[in-house]
């Protein structure tokens, strides 16, 4: 079974606090970590909330395109990681593993099962 | 009568099996809801066959078998899930009791492993609670919806959401290694606590007490304190639920009615339990943080020091529920120190107490009839009868449990100057 695991960045914490290059380097670990176990399906990181661009289409077709993630948004999506796991236990343990889960936050979200895929 | 006599042992036989049915199912299927779909499917079995080949010698292991049955006949059915159909035969042949994981094998009861398996995390606290005591505890969605004071849609709404997480995210049903236990401890507490609860002043049927549900919360907590005993908050609910069921002879008279607490005859409170249940009590509060258990303990443990009501530290009461409402705040609780408020200086400062309940706090204690029961006693004994008639009648329209109404319609007769006999079930047609 799938599981994304949405790192959650907040917007008045800096992305990378003091010890930035540490951080990174445990990213790296982490991230080798989850290569080395074999449940990697697919992992990235996000571009600064910043450079986000939003679409919406109204009722009549009309695109409206606006600056930015959301309006007011206290949060902001970072990265993620795509896992393949037995279950909700192993996602958490993986979630709790992840640094993200210690500088901010790491939600998981099971992905839905699509008949036929 | 004939057939209510054939149906009464059945439905005894139900209500007593029932969360262990399922309990046994659940760890074998890993799935609640099939369990759940297939404990009811054995259960209907049986009300065919049981009254025509009479009630099996062991009705569980009938109950067990049957349900196998049926739930390979249900997985048969849908190829969607005959990888689990796999599994199932695998566990059904297979006469062993579950592999134990030597990480958790020192839980030594199968039910309180099967708690703490229940009690996930991932889940809201109340879901959890909700969950356990509906699936495993044996408890029917009406009893556990009154524990929560919510209706009985409410909490079908929040189970259901519940399981419906369990499945889409795959909550395994997994026993919790040692380093979780203390994690999942509050939820667990709160399942006993609920059971004890219902088996000291059941909510609904017709006996005040069911010693089965209070006698299996202690039996667990007794479990849950030899395994964890640095946890106080266990030690805490341990000596609550002993130093309340010690007064459990003394609560119901010879025919079964309720007595009230200023009536009981106190040399027939349990002294092995109190003495027990102070010394946990002494031992829950030495903790740096006493928790809301050990509170409700030691206010138990106030009330069975005293030889009658009137010679009970009221003050001393009055004072543990402010901690208490500092610590856990509820409206229950504010209740309950009204009462407490009212015995300590006057009825007047008791309702005045509970006048100070804001709209928010009325809302939630909708359901709850101990509210105007408690107002109406204190109605009572400021002689404001025909108040209390009336506010004794609100509390009839709520109260579940048969004896509770019989002790609130003899309170409603007083009241109004009449024998209890001449008063309607609801007390209403007066």
């Amino acid at each position: 079974m799938n599981y994304m695991l949405l790192i959650i960045g907040k917007q008045d914490a800096q992305p990378l606090p003091e010890g930035g290059p540490s951080l990174m380097e445990q990213f790296m670990a982490y991230h080798q970590s989850v290569m080395d176990a074999g449940v990697m399906v697919d992992s990235n990181v996000l571009d600064s909330f910043e450079t986000a661009t939003s679409v919406q289409v109204s009722s009549s077709g009309e695109r409206i395109v606006t600056d930015g993630p959301f309006a007011e948004t206290a949060e902001y999506l970072g990265g993620y990681y795509l896992l393949d796991l037995p279950d909700l236990d192993a996602a958490i343990d993986w979630a709790a593993r992840c640094p993200g889960a210690r500088a901010w936050r790491v939600e998981i979200r099971p992905i839905q099962f699509m008949p036929g895929s | 009568m004939t057939g209510a006599r054939t149906v009464d042992p059945i439905e005894a036989v139900f209500r007593e099996e029932h969360g262990r049915l399922l309990a046994t199912l659940v760890r074998q299927f890993k799935d609640l809801d099939l369990a759940e779909d297939v404990a009811a499917d054995a259960m209907e079995a049986a009300l065919t066959r049981w009254p025509v080949d009479g009630v099996p010698t062991t009705p569980l292991a009938w109950l067990i078998t049957t349900a196998r049955r049926k739930a390979v006949d249900r997985l048969r059915r849908d190829s969607a899930f005959a990888s689990r159909l796999a599994i199932l035969h695998i566990e059904a042949n297979e006469l062993a009791p579950a592999p134990r994981d030597p990480e958790t094998g020192d839980i030594p009861d199968e039910r309180l492993r099967l708690f703490f398996a229940c009690c996930h995390p991932a889940l809201s606290l109340d879901a959890q609670v909700a969950l356990t005591l509906r699936c495993l505890g044996g408890l029917s969605t009406a009893e556990v919806a009154r524990a929560f004071l919510v209706g009985e849609i409410t909490m079908q709404q929040r189970i259901v959401r519940a399981k419906r997480k369990i499945r889409s995210a795959r909550i395994p049903f997994r026993v919790p290694g040692r380093q979780e236990l203390a994690v999942r401890l509050p939820a667990v507490l709160r399942t006993l606590y609920v059971i004890f609860t219902e088996g000291y002043a059941a909510s609904d049927g017709a006996d005040l007490v069911r010693v089965d549900l209070s006698e299996e919360a202690i039996r667990l907590a007794r479990i849950a304190h030899h395994l964890l005993p640095g946890e106080p908050e266990v030690t805490g609910a341990l000596a609550l639920f002993l130093l309340v069921d010690a007064r459990r002879a003394g609560r119901v008279d010879d025919s079964g009615e309720l007595v009230p607490l200023e009536e009981q005859d106190r040399t027939r409170w349990d002294a092995d339990r109190i003495a027990e249940g102070r010394h946990l009590t002494a031992a829950a509060l030495q903790a740096p943080s006493p928790g809301p258990y050990a509170v409700q303990a030691a206010i138990a443990a106030v009330h069975a020091e005293a030889d009658q009501v009137a010679t009970t530290d009221w003050a001393q009461i009055v004072a543990l529920y402010d901690v208490l409402s500092a610590m856990a705040p509820s409206p229950v609780v504010t209740v309950n120190r009204a009462v407490a408020v009212a015995m300590r200086d006057t009825p007047e400062a008791g309702l005045a107490v509970l006048d100070s309940l804001d709209p928010t706090e009325l809302a939630a204690l909708r359901g709850y009839h101990r509210l105007p029961a408690a107002r109406a006693d204190l109605l009572r004994r400021m002689g404001r009868n025909d108040d209390a008639a009336s506010v004794y009648r609100d509390a009839l329209d709520l109260v579940g449990n048969d004896r509770e109404r019989r002790f609130l319609l003899r309170r409603l007769a007083e009241v109004v100057g009449v024998d209890a006999m001449n008063l309607g079930v609801d007390g209403r047609h007066l």
